[in-house]
C-alpha cells in the first residue's frame, strides 16, 4: 500500500457516485422494463411517464440518502450517521471490531468503488456499513480501523500479507458438483431415463419437475462459484486475510484473536479426493439477513482444499499440531453406533478439539480462552454404560467442541481440568492485552494521532513475524 | 443432597431453590390433574355410567401422583454453587446436566417471574453468555435471594469481565 493518508478528520461524505450504484440496479432493471413496454404496447401512452417518474423517484431517494449520510473516524471510534427523518447515529468502538470486509459488488467494482463493512459482536444491527467509498480510501480506512483495533497508532501502515493457500477454479467447481444434491439429481435423471423406456407420458411429467430442480441446482452452483472464485487466504499481522469473488469481490480481514472456533468438515463425497473445508466462527448473531451480502458469523477459511493445505492453515493459527485426539471407550458404540467411527476429542493448555459425524466428519477446535461455559451432560443410556459428555461452548449458536461419551471418571476430570485451564488461558490473554496493546482509554481519544501522521508512520508498530504474534497469543 | 452428579465437585456449599418451588410444582400438577380428572370423569360418567367415570378420574389421579414423583425428583436435583470464579448449576433426573459458567463470561442476567411464580413469591434467575448453549438457569428462588444473586452476578461479571 503506498498511501499518503491525508488524515481524514471531521465528517466525511460517501463517494459522490454512491447514489448511482445504489439506485443503479433498480434503474437498469426499470429501463429494460421501460424499453420493453415502450416497444411492446404503444397504445398505453400513460405507461412511459409513470415509469420515468418511478426512476426519478429512486434516483432522488438515493441522492437524499447520500446527502444525509456522513461518517467520521475520531480516535478510537468510527461514527456513522444516516437517515433523513429518523436520524441514526452509530458508534463503532474499534477495540470491539470482529471483522472488517471490503466488498465490491459488480457495478461498484466497474466504477472503482468499494463498500466497507465493520462487524461487531452482537446482532447485525450493530454492524457498520460504509457504502460506497472510493477503492483506495476503503483500503486506507480498513488499515486505520485495524491499527486502531490492535491498539496501534491509526497511521500505522498496513502490514505485509503473505498468501497461504488458493483454490483453483477447477477444484472449486468439481467440489461443488460433488455434493449430495448433484448426486440425487443424477439418480433422478437416471430414473427418468429408465421410466421413459416404460411410459413416455410419465417420464415427461416428472421430467418437468426435475428440470426445474436442475435449474435451481445450477443457480446454487453458480452462486457458490461466483462467491468463492479465486479464493485466496493469507496471513498478515492484523489478521486472517481472505479474498474471493468473480463478478463482485470481497476482501475479508479477521483479527486472529477474534476467532471463536475453527471447524474442519470432510463430506463423504469429498473423502476419496482427500478434500476438506475449513470454517471459522466469529462472535455475533447471524440475524435475519443471512443472504450473500450480509456479514456472516461463519466465515470460510478454505472452501475446498487438500487435507495437508488445511493442516498448514490450522498450524498457522492453532499451533503446529493441536491436541492429540483420544478415542472414547469401545462401549460408546452402543450409544453412538454411527458416529462412533470418527468420535474423538482431546485438549491441551491452549485448545479443546473434538471430531464427530459419520457422513460428514466435523472436527472443531476451540481456543480455551474463548470458552463461554463448560457443561457435563449425561443421558440415561450413557449412565447405564458409565459414560458422560463434556461440552465446551464458544460464542455463537452451535459453536462447541464436544467431548462425547467419555468414561465418567474422565469426564469429571475433564470438567475440572478444562475449567481450570480455560481460566488460566483467559487470565493470560486479559493480562497480556492490558500490558502490551493497552486499549486506548477514553482520555486518549482526543490525542492528536491523526494530526501528525508523518512522525508516527512506524512499521515497527506491527508484529512483523506472524508466528511471533502467534506465540504472543497463546 | 451432596454431589448430585457424582462429579467430584465439592457440593457442601451448594444452594438449592426455595422449598416453595416444590409447593408451586405440586400445585401446578394438582390443578392440571384435578381439572383433567374432573372433565374426563364427568364426560365418561355421563356417557358410560358413574362407575366408569369414577375409574377414569381415579386413573388420571394416579397418573398425577406418578408425575408428582418425577417432578419431586427433578426439584431435588436442582442446585447451584457460587464459586470464586464461576457459577455451577446442576439439574436433571434423566439427563443430568452440570454447567460451569465463569462470571467473566456473563453478558447479562435475567430475573423473570411469571404469574404462577409471582403467586408463590418466586423468581427465575438466568445467566446469559455469548454462547447460546450455556445453560445457567436457576428457577424457584425467593425474591430476596434472586435479587441478591442478580446483584452479585452483575458485580462479579463486571469485575472479572473478559472480552469476546
Amino acid at each position: 500500500m503506498t498511501l499518503t493518508p491525508q488524515a481524514p478528520s471531521g465528517w466525511q461524505r460517501l463517494h459522490p457516485l454512491t447514489p448511482l450504484v445504489r439506485g443503479g440496479g433498480i434503474v437498469v432493471a426499470l429501463l429494460i422494463v421501460l424499453a420493453g413496454s415502450a416497444g411492446g404496447r404503444r397504445s398505453g401512452g400513460s405507461v412511459l411517464p409513470y415509469d420515468l417518474a418511478f426512476v426519478a423517484l429512486v434516483v432522488v431517494m438515493s441522492l437524499i440518502k447520500w446527502l444525509v449520510t456522513r461518517w467520521k473516524l475520531d480516535g478510537v471510534t468510527l461514527r456513522i450517521e444516516t437517515g433523513l427523518l429518523r436520524r441514526n447515529s452509530r458508534q463503532l468502538p474499534l477495540a470491539r471490531i470482529q471483522a472488517v470486509d471490503v466488498v465490491r459488488p459488480f457495478l461498484a467494482r466497474m466504477l472503482g468503488l468499494a463498500e466497507l463493512r465493520i462487524r461487531l459482536a452482537g446482532s447485525n444491527s450493530a454492524s457498520g456499513r460504509l457504502a460506497y467509498l472510493s477503492g483506495p480510501l476503503a483500503l486506507d480506512l480498513r488499515a486505520r480501523l485495524l491499527a486502531g483495533h490492535h491498539g496501534l497508532d491509526l497511521a500505522t501502515p498496513e502490514p505485509a500479507e503473505h498468501a497461504l493457500a488458493t483454490v483453483p477454479t477447477g477444484r472449486l467447481v468439481g467440489s461443488t458438483l460433488l455434493s449430495l444434491a448433484t448426486f440425487t439429481t443424477v439418480i433422478a435423471v437416471a430414473a427418468i431415463a429408465a421410466l421413459a423406456q416404460v411410459s413416455k407420458p410419465a417420464a415427461a411429467a416428472t421430467g418437468g419437475t426435475t428440470f426445474v430442480y436442475i435449474l435451481v441446482l445450477g443457480r446454487l452452483t453458480w452462486r457458490r462459484v461466483n462467491e468463492q472464485y479465486g479464493f485466496t487466504v493469507g496471513q498478515a499481522a492484523d489478521g486472517i486475510r481472505i479474498r474471493r469473488g468473480l463478478l463482485g469481490t470481497i476482501a475479508e480481514t479477521i483479527p486472529i484473536q477474534r476467532v471463536q472456533a475453527v471447524r474442519k468438515i470432510e463430506p463423504l463425497l469429498w473423502r476419496p479426493f482427500g478434500w476438506c473445508r475449513l470454517e471459522v466462527d466469529i462472535a455475533g448473531s447471524p440475524g435475519r439477513e443471512q443472504g450473500t451480502r450480509s456479514p456472516s458469523v461463519t466465515r470460510s477459511l478454505l472452501p475446498v482444499g487438500p487435507l495437508d493445505t488445511a493442516g498448514v492453515l490450522l498450524g498457522t493459527w492453532l499451533g503446529l499440531t493441536g491436541p492429540a485426539l483420544l478415542r472414547p471407550p469401545r462401549r460408546a458404540r452402543w450409544k453412538a453406533p454411527l458416529s462412533y467411527h470418527f468420535l474423538a476429542a482431546g485438549h491441551d493448555a491452549a485448545l479443546a478439539a473434538a471430531s464427530t459425524g459419520r457422513v460428514r466428519k466435523v472436527t472443531t477446535w476451540v481456543p480455551l480462552e474463548k470458552i463461554q461455559s463448560i457443561r457435563r451432560v449425561q443421558g440415561p443410556v450413557q449412565r447405564r454404560l458409565g459414560l458422560a459428555s463434556v461440552h465446551t461452548d464458544a460464542a455463537g449458536k452451535r459453536v462447541r467442541a464436544e467431548f462425547r461419551d467419555r468414561e465418567v471418571q474422565e469426564a469429571n476430570n475433564l470438567l475440572k481440568e478444562l475449567t481450570e485451564l480455560s481460566r488460566t488461558a483467559r487470565r493470560r490473554v486479559t493480562s497480556q492485552q492490558s500490558i502490551t496493546s493497552a486499549p486506548p482509554s477514553q482520555h486518549e481519544v482526543a490525542t492528536p494521532a491523526t494530526d501528525s501522521p508523518g512522525q508516527h508512520t512506524s512499521p515497527e508498530g506491527w508484529y512483523q513475524d506472524p508466528s511471533a504474534r502467534h506465540q504472543y497469543r497463546y | 443432597m451432596t454431589d448430585v452428579n457424582g462429579s467430584g465437585f465439592d457440593s457442601s456449599i451448594a444452594m438449592t431453590p426455595s422449598p416453595r418451588l416444590w409447593r408451586m410444582r405440586l400445585a401446578e400438577v394438582a390443578v392440571v390433574a384435578g381439572l383433567l380428572a374432573l372433565v374426563v370423569g364427568v364426560s365418561v360418567g355421563a356417557s358410560a355410567g358413574i362407575s366408569a367415570g369414577a375409574g377414569a378420574a381415579a386413573g388420571i389421579a394416579v397418573c398425577g401422583l406418578l408425575a408428582l414423583v418425577f417432578v419431586q425428583n427433578r426439584f431435588r436435583t436442582w442446585n447451584y454453587q457460587e464459586r470464586k470464579e464461576d457459577l455451577v448449576v446442576s439439574r436433571g433426573v434423566m439427563f443430568r446436566r452440570q454447567s460451569v459458567v465463569p462470571y467473566g463470561r456473563m453478558q447479562f442476567v435475567d430475573v423473570t417471574a411469571g404469574p404462577i411464580e409471582r403467586m408463590f413469591r418466586l423468581a427465575t434467575v438466568r445467566l446469559h453468555t455469548a454462547a447460546a448453549a450455556s445453560d445457567a438457569r436457576i428457577p424457584g428462588l425467593e425474591r430476596q435471594e434472586a435479587a441478591r444473586l442478580r446483584d452479585r452476578l452483575a458485580a462479579l461479571g463486571e469485575a472479572k469481565a473478559a472480552g469476546l
